[in-house]
Protein backbone atom coordinates (compact mmCIF):
# COMPACT_ATOMS: atom_id res chain seq x y z
CA UNK A 1 0.00 0.00 0.00
CA UNK A 2 1.04 3.88 -0.61
CA UNK A 3 -0.13 4.88 2.57
CA UNK A 4 2.67 2.48 4.22
CA UNK A 5 5.38 3.66 1.92
CA UNK A 6 4.57 6.69 3.31
CA UNK A 7 4.36 6.54 6.47
CA UNK A 8 7.50 4.46 6.63
CA UNK A 9 9.66 7.12 5.13
CA UNK A 10 8.44 9.68 7.39
CA UNK A 11 9.25 7.57 10.55
CA UNK A 12 12.28 6.74 9.18
CA UNK A 13 13.40 10.47 8.57
CA UNK A 14 12.13 11.79 12.37
CA UNK A 15 13.39 8.81 13.63
CA UNK A 16 16.72 9.37 12.44
CA UNK A 17 16.52 12.84 13.02
CA UNK A 18 15.36 12.13 16.91
CA UNK A 19 18.79 9.47 16.91
CA UNK A 20 20.81 11.82 15.37
CA UNK A 21 20.02 14.98 17.47
CA UNK A 22 20.60 13.02 20.67
CA UNK A 23 23.58 11.76 19.99
CA UNK A 24 25.08 15.35 18.43
CA UNK A 25 23.75 17.10 21.43
CA UNK A 26 26.93 18.15 22.77
CA UNK A 27 28.03 19.76 19.08
CA UNK A 28 24.56 21.46 18.18
CA UNK A 29 23.40 23.19 21.73
CA UNK A 30 23.79 26.62 21.76
CA UNK A 31 23.68 26.60 25.59
CA UNK A 32 24.90 24.61 28.46
CA UNK A 33 21.54 22.41 29.27
CA UNK A 34 21.48 23.20 33.30
CA UNK A 35 22.63 27.04 32.87
CA UNK A 36 20.28 28.82 34.48
CA UNK A 37 20.10 33.13 33.74
CA UNK A 38 17.64 34.80 36.14
CA UNK A 39 17.89 37.69 33.39
CA UNK A 40 16.52 35.76 30.82
CA UNK A 41 13.60 34.05 32.21
CA UNK A 42 10.79 32.68 29.71
CA UNK A 43 11.95 34.71 26.85
CA UNK A 44 10.19 33.76 23.67
CA UNK A 45 11.81 32.26 20.86
CA UNK A 46 14.45 34.20 19.15
CA UNK A 47 18.21 33.93 17.68
CA UNK A 48 20.11 33.48 20.82
CA UNK A 49 17.50 31.26 22.32
CA UNK A 50 15.74 29.21 19.40
CA UNK A 51 12.92 27.81 21.08
CA UNK A 52 13.18 30.21 24.17
CA UNK A 53 14.02 29.61 27.85
CA UNK A 54 12.25 28.01 30.47
CA UNK A 55 11.11 29.54 34.24
CA UNK A 56 14.65 29.78 35.06
CA UNK A 57 16.14 31.41 31.91
CA UNK A 58 17.53 27.80 30.66
CA UNK A 59 17.88 27.38 26.89
CA UNK A 60 14.81 25.22 26.19
CA UNK A 61 16.28 24.25 22.83
CA UNK A 62 19.51 22.65 24.52
CA UNK A 63 17.89 21.06 26.98
CA UNK A 64 15.37 19.29 24.09
CA UNK A 65 18.76 17.95 22.29
CA UNK A 66 20.08 16.74 25.77
CA UNK A 67 16.57 15.72 26.90
CA UNK A 68 16.18 13.29 24.00
CA UNK A 69 19.56 11.83 25.14
CA UNK A 70 18.85 11.27 28.59
CA UNK A 71 14.53 10.24 27.91
CA UNK A 72 15.39 7.76 25.24
CA UNK A 73 18.35 6.33 27.50
CA UNK A 74 16.22 5.72 30.67
CA UNK A 75 13.72 3.64 27.88
CA UNK A 76 16.01 1.90 26.21
CA UNK A 77 17.32 0.75 29.52
CA UNK A 78 13.52 -0.24 30.55
CA UNK A 79 12.65 -1.44 27.33
CA UNK A 80 16.03 -4.08 27.87
CA UNK A 81 14.46 -4.94 31.30
CA UNK A 82 11.47 -5.48 29.53
CA UNK A 83 12.97 -7.84 26.29
CA UNK A 84 15.07 -10.12 28.45
CA UNK A 85 12.57 -11.91 30.19
CA UNK A 86 10.04 -11.38 28.72
CA UNK A 87 11.20 -13.06 25.43
CA UNK A 88 12.68 -15.75 27.80
CA UNK A 89 9.69 -16.55 29.60
CA UNK A 90 7.08 -16.39 26.19
CA UNK A 91 9.63 -18.61 24.23
CA UNK A 92 9.87 -21.25 27.10
CA UNK A 93 6.09 -21.63 27.91
CA UNK A 94 5.45 -21.14 23.83
CA UNK A 95 7.62 -24.03 23.13
CA UNK A 96 7.46 -26.31 26.30
CA UNK A 97 3.84 -26.18 26.47
CA UNK A 98 1.68 -27.94 29.37
CA UNK A 99 2.17 -27.44 32.79
CA UNK A 100 5.42 -25.25 32.71
CA UNK A 101 3.50 -22.82 30.16
CA UNK A 102 0.29 -22.87 32.47
CA UNK A 103 2.51 -21.68 35.89
CA UNK A 104 4.08 -19.24 33.43
CA UNK A 105 1.16 -17.55 31.71
CA UNK A 106 -0.55 -17.47 35.19
CA UNK A 107 1.66 -15.55 36.41
CA UNK A 108 2.14 -13.31 33.64
CA UNK A 109 -1.96 -12.62 33.83
CA UNK A 110 -1.47 -11.71 37.69
CA UNK A 111 1.53 -9.27 36.50
CA UNK A 112 -0.90 -8.06 33.82
CA UNK A 113 -3.89 -7.70 36.05
CA UNK A 114 -2.37 -4.48 37.87
CA UNK A 115 -2.07 -1.60 35.49
CA UNK A 116 1.01 -1.39 34.32
CA UNK A 117 1.25 2.61 35.46
CA UNK A 118 -0.31 1.59 39.02
CA UNK A 119 2.29 -1.25 38.95
CA UNK A 120 4.97 1.09 37.66
CA UNK A 121 4.47 3.57 40.50
CA UNK A 122 3.69 0.64 43.22
CA UNK A 123 7.59 -0.70 42.39
CA UNK A 124 8.95 3.28 42.49
CA UNK A 125 7.46 3.28 45.88
CA UNK A 126 9.58 0.01 46.93
CA UNK A 127 12.61 1.44 45.13
CA UNK A 128 12.93 5.20 45.29
CA UNK A 129 12.92 8.08 43.51
CA UNK A 130 15.81 8.08 40.21
CA UNK A 131 16.27 7.33 36.68
CA UNK A 132 17.42 4.16 36.60
CA UNK A 133 14.80 3.07 39.21
CA UNK A 134 11.88 4.67 37.03
CA UNK A 135 13.48 2.40 34.17
CA UNK A 136 13.60 -0.86 36.20
CA UNK A 137 9.62 -0.52 37.66
CA UNK A 138 8.63 0.67 33.72
CA UNK A 139 10.56 -2.43 32.45
CA UNK A 140 8.95 -5.10 34.77
CA UNK A 141 5.72 -3.67 34.32
CA UNK A 142 5.97 -4.02 30.91
CA UNK A 143 7.20 -7.83 31.37
CA UNK A 144 3.73 -9.68 31.12
CA UNK A 145 2.66 -8.08 28.10
CA UNK A 146 5.89 -8.98 25.77
CA UNK A 147 6.07 -12.62 27.08
CA UNK A 148 2.28 -13.21 26.19
CA UNK A 149 3.15 -11.64 22.67
CA UNK A 150 6.32 -13.83 22.90
CA UNK A 151 4.37 -16.94 23.58
CA UNK A 152 1.68 -16.88 21.19
CA UNK A 153 3.77 -15.89 18.19
CA UNK A 154 6.02 -18.87 19.28
CA UNK A 155 3.08 -20.99 19.29
CA UNK A 156 2.16 -20.40 15.79
CA UNK A 157 5.34 -20.71 14.57
CA UNK A 158 6.01 -24.14 16.43
CA UNK A 159 2.36 -25.06 14.52
CA UNK A 160 4.34 -24.95 10.98
CA UNK A 161 4.61 -28.03 9.24
CA UNK A 162 8.30 -27.41 8.60
CA UNK A 163 9.19 -27.14 12.46
CA UNK A 164 6.89 -29.89 12.58
CA UNK A 165 8.61 -32.06 10.32
CA UNK A 166 12.30 -30.92 11.63
CA UNK A 167 10.76 -32.88 14.92
CA UNK A 168 9.83 -36.01 12.97
CA UNK A 169 13.22 -36.16 11.58
CA UNK A 170 14.04 -36.61 15.32
CA UNK A 171 15.99 -32.78 15.38
CA UNK A 172 17.09 -31.76 19.07
CA UNK A 173 14.63 -28.60 20.69
CA UNK A 174 17.47 -26.56 21.26
CA UNK A 175 18.34 -26.82 17.22
CA UNK A 176 14.48 -26.77 16.44
CA UNK A 177 14.42 -23.57 18.64
CA UNK A 178 16.79 -21.86 16.97
CA UNK A 179 17.49 -22.89 13.58
CA UNK A 180 14.18 -23.07 12.28
CA UNK A 181 11.75 -20.84 14.81
CA UNK A 182 13.98 -18.26 15.66
CA UNK A 183 14.01 -17.04 12.34
CA UNK A 184 10.32 -17.28 11.63
CA UNK A 185 9.36 -14.66 14.63
CA UNK A 186 12.51 -12.47 14.56
CA UNK A 187 10.81 -10.30 12.49
CA UNK A 188 7.73 -10.22 14.37
CA UNK A 189 9.07 -9.77 17.71
CA UNK A 190 11.27 -7.10 16.57
CA UNK A 191 8.75 -5.12 15.31
CA UNK A 192 7.16 -5.84 18.99
CA UNK A 193 9.90 -4.63 20.37
CA UNK A 194 9.74 -1.54 18.86
CA UNK A 195 6.36 -1.22 20.22
CA UNK A 196 7.79 -2.09 23.68
CA UNK A 197 10.31 1.15 23.20
CA UNK A 198 7.49 3.33 22.54
CA UNK A 199 5.44 2.24 25.58
CA UNK A 200 8.85 3.24 27.40
CA UNK A 201 9.12 6.57 26.28
CA UNK A 202 5.63 7.21 27.37
CA UNK A 203 5.71 5.50 30.73
CA UNK A 204 8.95 6.34 31.59
CA UNK A 205 8.29 10.22 30.89
CA UNK A 206 5.04 9.87 32.85
CA UNK A 207 6.91 8.81 36.31
CA UNK A 208 9.29 11.30 35.79
CA UNK A 209 6.82 14.09 34.97
CA UNK A 210 5.04 12.95 38.13
CA UNK A 211 8.36 13.81 40.04
CA UNK A 212 9.75 10.31 40.75
CA UNK A 213 12.73 10.85 38.33
CA UNK A 214 15.33 12.19 41.45
CA UNK A 215 16.72 15.08 39.68
CA UNK A 216 14.51 17.82 38.83
CA UNK A 217 16.77 19.91 37.19
CA UNK A 218 17.87 17.11 34.36
CA UNK A 219 17.33 17.95 31.02
CA UNK A 220 14.87 15.07 30.48
CA UNK A 221 11.60 15.56 28.06
CA UNK A 222 9.64 14.16 31.13
CA UNK A 223 10.60 17.23 33.41
CA UNK A 224 10.60 19.82 30.61
CA UNK A 225 6.72 19.03 30.35
CA UNK A 226 5.80 18.93 33.95
CA UNK A 227 7.87 22.78 33.97
CA UNK A 228 6.53 23.94 30.84
CA UNK A 229 2.92 22.77 32.28
CA UNK A 230 3.34 25.77 34.88
CA UNK A 231 4.33 28.44 32.78
CA UNK A 232 2.24 26.83 29.99
CA UNK A 233 -0.47 30.18 29.90
CA UNK A 234 2.57 33.19 29.20
CA UNK A 235 5.43 30.53 27.72
CA UNK A 236 4.08 27.93 26.02
CA UNK A 237 7.53 27.11 23.84
CA UNK A 238 8.17 25.38 27.22
CA UNK A 239 6.08 22.63 26.76
CA UNK A 240 5.46 22.79 23.02
CA UNK A 241 8.98 21.70 22.71
CA UNK A 242 9.51 18.67 24.35
CA UNK A 243 5.87 17.72 23.62
CA UNK A 244 6.29 17.54 20.37
CA UNK A 245 9.94 15.62 20.40
CA UNK A 246 8.27 12.74 22.74
CA UNK A 247 4.91 12.41 20.30
CA UNK A 248 7.12 12.88 16.93
CA UNK A 249 9.58 10.20 18.59
CA UNK A 250 6.70 7.54 19.63
CA UNK A 251 4.70 8.16 16.17
CA UNK A 252 7.75 7.53 14.32
CA UNK A 253 8.66 4.25 16.37
CA UNK A 254 4.68 3.15 15.93
CA UNK A 255 4.58 3.73 12.57
CA UNK A 256 7.93 2.08 11.99
CA UNK A 257 6.95 -1.13 14.09
CA UNK A 258 3.88 -1.09 11.96
CA UNK A 259 5.82 -1.73 8.64
CA UNK A 260 7.89 -4.13 10.27
CA UNK A 261 4.61 -5.84 10.69
CA UNK A 262 2.85 -5.57 7.34
CA UNK A 263 5.74 -6.66 5.40
CA UNK B 1 -8.89 -19.28 36.77
CA UNK B 2 -9.27 -15.77 37.69
CA UNK B 3 -9.26 -16.47 41.51
CA UNK B 4 -5.56 -18.28 40.95
CA UNK B 5 -5.11 -14.37 39.47
CA UNK B 6 -5.73 -12.21 42.51
CA UNK B 7 -4.10 -14.98 44.65
CA UNK B 8 -0.74 -14.58 42.92
CA UNK B 9 -1.48 -11.05 42.40
CA UNK B 10 -2.08 -10.57 46.10
CA UNK B 11 0.93 -12.86 47.27
CA UNK B 12 3.46 -10.92 44.91
CA UNK B 13 2.02 -7.65 46.69
CA UNK B 14 2.84 -8.88 50.23
CA UNK B 15 5.90 -10.31 49.41
CA UNK B 16 7.29 -6.43 48.16
CA UNK B 17 6.37 -4.91 50.82
CA UNK B 18 7.91 -7.72 52.94
CA UNK B 19 11.31 -7.36 51.67
CA UNK B 20 11.58 -4.01 52.93
CA UNK B 21 9.39 -4.03 55.65
CA UNK B 22 11.14 -2.90 58.89
CA UNK B 23 12.09 0.10 55.93
CA UNK B 24 8.63 1.18 55.94
CA UNK B 25 7.81 1.67 59.80
CA UNK B 26 11.09 2.59 60.62
CA UNK B 27 11.23 5.35 58.15
CA UNK B 28 7.26 6.41 58.69
CA UNK B 29 8.09 7.08 62.89
CA UNK B 30 11.60 8.34 62.58
CA UNK B 31 10.85 11.22 60.42
CA UNK B 32 8.09 11.43 63.51
CA UNK B 33 10.71 11.53 66.21
CA UNK B 34 9.83 8.13 67.59
CA UNK B 35 12.07 6.53 70.07
CA UNK B 36 13.64 2.89 68.74
CA UNK B 37 11.80 1.61 71.70
CA UNK B 38 8.76 2.67 70.55
CA UNK B 39 9.03 1.49 66.90
CA UNK B 40 9.95 -1.88 68.12
CA UNK B 41 6.47 -1.26 69.83
CA UNK B 42 4.85 -0.72 66.69
CA UNK B 43 6.30 -3.45 64.85
CA UNK B 44 5.12 -5.55 67.39
CA UNK B 45 2.31 -4.60 67.27
CA UNK B 46 2.11 -4.65 63.86
CA UNK B 47 3.14 -7.87 63.93
CA UNK B 48 6.15 -7.63 61.60
CA UNK B 49 8.23 -9.64 63.54
CA UNK B 50 6.36 -12.77 63.69
CA UNK B 51 7.40 -15.47 61.11
CA UNK B 52 6.42 -15.15 57.82
CA UNK B 53 4.03 -17.77 57.50
CA UNK B 54 1.57 -16.44 60.38
CA UNK B 55 2.46 -12.86 58.42
CA UNK B 56 1.06 -14.64 55.26
CA UNK B 57 -1.79 -16.17 56.58
CA UNK B 58 -2.95 -13.74 58.94
CA UNK B 59 -2.52 -10.77 55.14
CA UNK B 60 -4.86 -12.76 53.13
CA UNK B 61 -7.49 -13.21 56.55
CA UNK B 62 -7.64 -9.92 57.04
CA UNK B 63 -7.47 -9.08 53.07
CA UNK B 64 -10.51 -11.21 52.83
CA UNK B 65 -12.45 -9.81 55.80
CA UNK B 66 -11.73 -6.03 54.34
CA UNK B 67 -9.27 -5.48 56.60
CA UNK B 68 -7.00 -3.82 54.32
CA UNK B 69 -4.11 -2.15 57.04
CA UNK B 70 -3.98 1.82 57.69
CA UNK B 71 -2.04 4.43 56.06
CA UNK B 72 1.41 5.11 57.67
CA UNK B 73 1.25 8.34 57.51
CA UNK B 74 -2.46 9.31 59.15
CA UNK B 75 -3.51 6.06 60.49
CA UNK B 76 -6.61 6.23 58.40
CA UNK B 77 -7.98 2.40 57.14
CA UNK B 78 -6.79 1.67 53.40
CA UNK B 79 -10.71 0.53 53.20
CA UNK B 80 -11.90 3.85 54.13
CA UNK B 81 -9.80 5.53 52.09
CA UNK B 82 -10.37 3.80 49.21
CA UNK B 83 -14.08 3.86 49.94
CA UNK B 84 -13.90 8.02 50.08
CA UNK B 85 -12.10 8.58 47.09
CA UNK B 86 -13.36 5.65 44.58
CA UNK B 87 -16.80 7.92 43.07
CA UNK B 88 -14.60 10.22 41.54
CA UNK B 89 -12.44 7.85 39.71
CA UNK B 90 -14.81 5.44 38.59
CA UNK B 91 -16.89 8.69 37.54
CA UNK B 92 -13.56 9.70 35.41
CA UNK B 93 -13.34 6.20 34.15
CA UNK B 94 -16.26 5.46 33.03
CA UNK B 95 -16.63 8.96 30.95
CA UNK B 96 -13.57 8.56 29.69
CA UNK B 97 -14.17 4.71 29.01
CA UNK B 98 -17.64 6.29 26.56
CA UNK B 99 -15.89 8.68 24.56
CA UNK B 100 -12.83 6.19 23.93
CA UNK B 101 -14.98 3.28 23.06
CA UNK B 102 -17.16 5.56 21.21
CA UNK B 103 -14.05 7.91 19.21
CA UNK B 104 -12.20 4.30 19.09
CA UNK B 105 -14.64 2.38 17.40
CA UNK B 106 -15.99 4.91 14.86
CA UNK B 107 -12.25 5.71 14.20
CA UNK B 108 -11.34 2.21 14.07
CA UNK B 109 -14.20 1.40 11.67
CA UNK B 110 -13.36 4.23 9.11
CA UNK B 111 -10.04 2.97 8.72
CA UNK B 112 -10.73 -0.94 8.53
CA UNK B 113 -13.18 -0.41 5.81
CA UNK B 114 -11.65 2.53 4.30
CA UNK B 115 -14.78 4.51 4.39
CA UNK B 116 -15.88 7.10 3.51
CA UNK B 117 -13.45 6.83 0.65
CA UNK B 118 -10.45 8.90 1.10
CA UNK B 119 -11.06 9.91 4.60
CA UNK B 120 -9.58 6.50 6.10
CA UNK B 121 -6.42 7.59 6.50
CA UNK B 122 -7.75 10.82 8.59
CA UNK B 123 -9.25 8.16 10.85
CA UNK B 124 -6.22 6.23 10.94
CA UNK B 125 -3.57 9.22 11.34
CA UNK B 126 -6.00 10.60 14.48
CA UNK B 127 -5.47 6.79 15.61
CA UNK B 128 -1.70 6.89 15.62
CA UNK B 129 -1.76 10.22 17.18
CA UNK B 130 -3.75 9.31 20.03
CA UNK B 131 -1.27 6.37 20.99
CA UNK B 132 1.62 8.80 20.75
CA UNK B 133 0.58 12.08 22.73
CA UNK B 134 0.45 10.92 26.54
CA UNK B 135 -2.51 12.21 28.54
CA UNK B 136 0.25 14.19 30.99
CA UNK B 137 1.11 16.22 27.41
CA UNK B 138 -2.36 16.66 25.59
CA UNK B 139 -3.97 17.76 28.94
CA UNK B 140 -1.89 20.89 29.01
CA UNK B 141 -3.21 21.50 25.85
CA UNK B 142 -6.31 21.03 26.36
CA UNK B 143 -6.67 22.85 29.67
CA UNK B 144 -4.88 26.06 27.74
CA UNK B 145 -7.33 25.71 24.74
CA UNK B 146 -10.65 25.06 26.30
CA UNK B 147 -10.32 27.01 29.75
CA UNK B 148 -8.06 29.84 28.89
CA UNK B 149 -8.23 30.42 24.89
CA UNK B 150 -11.87 29.92 25.12
CA UNK B 151 -13.02 29.49 28.13
CA UNK B 152 -15.61 26.44 27.18
CA UNK B 153 -14.89 24.30 30.49
CA UNK B 154 -14.79 25.55 33.44
CA UNK B 155 -10.79 25.81 34.81
CA UNK B 156 -8.79 22.83 36.50
CA UNK B 157 -9.81 22.18 40.26
CA UNK B 158 -13.66 23.33 39.43
CA UNK B 159 -16.12 20.34 41.37
CA UNK B 160 -19.14 21.03 38.93
CA UNK B 161 -20.63 18.29 36.77
CA UNK B 162 -19.04 20.51 33.92
CA UNK B 163 -15.60 19.89 35.19
CA UNK B 164 -15.93 15.98 34.16
CA UNK B 165 -16.06 16.62 30.80
CA UNK B 166 -12.65 17.96 29.59
CA UNK B 167 -10.27 15.37 31.84
CA UNK B 168 -12.83 12.69 30.11
CA UNK B 169 -12.05 14.00 26.99
CA UNK B 170 -8.12 13.80 27.43
CA UNK B 171 -8.06 10.41 28.76
CA UNK B 172 -10.73 8.55 26.66
CA UNK B 173 -8.91 10.10 23.63
CA UNK B 174 -5.82 8.50 24.67
CA UNK B 175 -7.43 5.38 25.37
CA UNK B 176 -9.10 5.29 21.96
CA UNK B 177 -5.78 4.78 19.99
CA UNK B 178 -5.41 1.30 20.83
CA UNK B 179 -9.34 0.61 20.61
CA UNK B 180 -9.39 2.30 16.69
CA UNK B 181 -6.13 -0.20 15.82
CA UNK B 182 -7.97 -2.80 17.29
CA UNK B 183 -10.92 -2.55 15.91
CA UNK B 184 -9.57 -1.48 12.56
CA UNK B 185 -7.33 -4.31 12.24
CA UNK B 186 -10.09 -6.91 13.26
CA UNK B 187 -12.91 -5.21 10.44
CA UNK B 188 -10.42 -5.40 8.13
CA UNK B 189 -9.53 -9.38 8.34
CA UNK B 190 -13.39 -9.56 8.54
CA UNK B 191 -13.61 -7.69 5.33
CA UNK B 192 -11.29 -9.99 3.64
CA UNK B 193 -13.82 -12.97 4.79
CA UNK B 194 -15.49 -15.27 2.71
CA UNK B 195 -18.90 -14.85 3.93
CA UNK B 196 -18.55 -11.19 2.87
CA UNK B 197 -17.64 -12.17 -0.88
CA UNK B 198 -20.71 -14.68 -0.65
CA UNK B 199 -23.03 -11.73 0.72
CA UNK B 200 -21.54 -9.42 -2.27
CA UNK B 201 -22.05 -12.57 -4.74
CA UNK B 202 -25.43 -12.59 -3.55
CA UNK B 203 -25.95 -9.45 -4.56
CA UNK B 204 -26.71 -7.98 -1.38
CA UNK B 205 -27.04 -4.02 -1.09
CA UNK B 206 -24.01 -2.43 0.24
CA UNK B 207 -25.78 -1.13 3.56
CA UNK B 208 -26.25 -5.14 4.61
CA UNK B 209 -22.62 -6.17 3.65
CA UNK B 210 -21.55 -3.71 5.99
CA UNK B 211 -23.66 -5.10 8.78
CA UNK B 212 -22.38 -8.67 8.08
CA UNK B 213 -18.58 -7.12 8.52
CA UNK B 214 -19.15 -5.55 11.22
CA UNK B 215 -20.95 -8.00 13.45
CA UNK B 216 -17.78 -10.01 13.03
CA UNK B 217 -15.35 -7.04 13.01
CA UNK B 218 -16.39 -5.44 16.26
CA UNK B 219 -16.37 -8.92 18.41
CA UNK B 220 -12.80 -8.04 19.59
CA UNK B 221 -13.70 -4.75 20.75
CA UNK B 222 -15.50 -6.00 24.06
CA UNK B 223 -11.75 -7.65 25.14
CA UNK B 224 -9.79 -4.77 24.22
CA UNK B 225 -12.01 -2.51 26.36
CA UNK B 226 -12.15 -4.34 29.19
CA UNK B 227 -7.98 -4.30 28.67
CA UNK B 228 -8.39 -0.55 28.42
CA UNK B 229 -10.90 0.21 31.65
CA UNK B 230 -7.49 -1.39 33.37
CA UNK B 231 -5.19 1.24 31.87
CA UNK B 232 -7.58 3.80 32.15
CA UNK B 233 -7.08 3.01 35.99
CA UNK B 234 -4.04 4.04 36.01
CA UNK B 235 -4.25 7.23 33.26
CA UNK B 236 -6.70 8.44 35.78
CA UNK B 237 -3.44 9.16 38.37
CA UNK B 238 -2.08 11.41 35.80
CA UNK B 239 -5.26 13.16 34.75
CA UNK B 240 -6.34 13.79 38.66
CA UNK B 241 -3.46 15.54 38.92
CA UNK B 242 -3.06 17.87 36.08
CA UNK B 243 -6.44 18.82 36.48
CA UNK B 244 -6.01 18.51 40.29
CA UNK B 245 -9.54 16.28 40.79
CA UNK B 246 -10.06 14.20 44.00
CA UNK B 247 -9.72 10.48 43.33
CA UNK B 248 -7.57 7.19 44.19
CA UNK B 249 -5.14 8.74 41.41
CA UNK B 250 -4.45 11.21 43.91
CA UNK B 251 -4.12 8.98 46.86
CA UNK B 252 -2.10 6.46 44.90
CA UNK B 253 0.32 9.46 44.06
CA UNK B 254 0.91 10.48 47.53
CA UNK B 255 0.76 7.30 49.44
CA UNK B 256 3.98 7.05 46.57
CA UNK B 257 5.94 9.81 47.18
CA UNK B 258 5.22 9.18 51.40
CA UNK B 259 6.41 5.32 50.38
CA UNK B 260 3.00 4.57 52.52
CA UNK B 261 2.86 0.72 51.69
CA UNK B 262 0.00 -0.57 53.21
CA UNK B 263 -1.79 2.14 50.63
CA UNK B 264 -0.11 1.16 48.03
CA UNK B 265 -0.71 -2.54 48.17
CA UNK B 266 -4.28 -1.77 49.36
CA UNK B 267 -4.52 0.19 45.71
CA UNK B 268 -2.70 -2.84 43.84
CA UNK B 269 -4.97 -5.39 45.06
CA UNK B 270 -7.94 -3.28 44.11
CA UNK B 271 -6.55 -2.60 40.73
CA UNK B 272 -5.90 -6.46 40.23
CA UNK B 273 -9.77 -7.20 41.30
CA UNK B 274 -11.48 -4.89 39.05
CA UNK B 275 -9.22 -5.64 36.23
CA UNK B 276 -10.21 -9.44 36.71
CA UNK B 277 -13.71 -9.34 37.31
CA UNK B 278 -13.71 -7.15 34.24
CA UNK B 279 -12.37 -9.53 32.08
CA UNK B 280 -14.15 -11.98 33.12
CA UNK B 281 -17.05 -9.95 32.76
CA UNK B 282 -15.57 -9.33 29.21
CA UNK B 283 -15.25 -13.58 28.35
CA UNK B 284 -18.78 -14.30 29.36
CA UNK B 285 -20.14 -11.26 27.13
CA UNK B 286 -17.89 -12.98 24.50
CA UNK B 287 -18.96 -16.36 24.71
CA UNK B 288 -22.96 -14.78 24.66
CA UNK B 289 -21.86 -12.89 21.91
CA UNK B 290 -19.95 -15.15 19.85
CA UNK B 291 -20.91 -18.59 19.04
CA UNK B 292 -17.73 -19.25 17.88
CA UNK B 293 -16.01 -19.40 21.28
CA UNK B 294 -18.94 -22.68 22.49
CA UNK B 295 -17.42 -24.67 20.10
CA UNK B 296 -13.57 -23.80 20.90
CA UNK B 297 -14.22 -24.34 24.62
Amino acid sequence: MRRNRIQTAVALAIGGLVVALSLLAPLLATHDPRATSPDAQLEPPSRSHLFGTDLLGRDVFSRVLYGGRRTLGVALLSALVMLAPGLLIGMVAGFAGGWLDTALMTALDAMLAVPPLVLALALVALFGSGSVQIAVAVGIAGIPSYGRVARAVVLEARNRPYVEAARAIGARPAGILRRHILPTIAPTLLAFAGVTLSWAILNSAALIFLGFGGDISAPDWGVMLADGRQAFRTAPWVALAPGIALSATVLAINWLADSAVSR
Amino acid sequence: MALVVVWLAGSAAFLALRVAPGDAVDATMARVGASDEQIAAQRAALGLDDPLPIQYARYWADTVRGRWGASLVNGQPVTELIAQNARPTVTLALAAMVIALALGVTLGVMDGLERPAGLHWVAGGLASLALAAPVYWTATLAIYAFTVAIALFPGVGAESPAALILPALVLGFHASGSIARVTAASVREAARGDFVRTARAKGLPERDVIDHILRVGLLPVVSVAALQAGFLLGGTVITEMIFVRRGLGQVLLTAVTNRDYPVVQGLVVLAALVYTALNAGADALNFRLDPRTHRAE
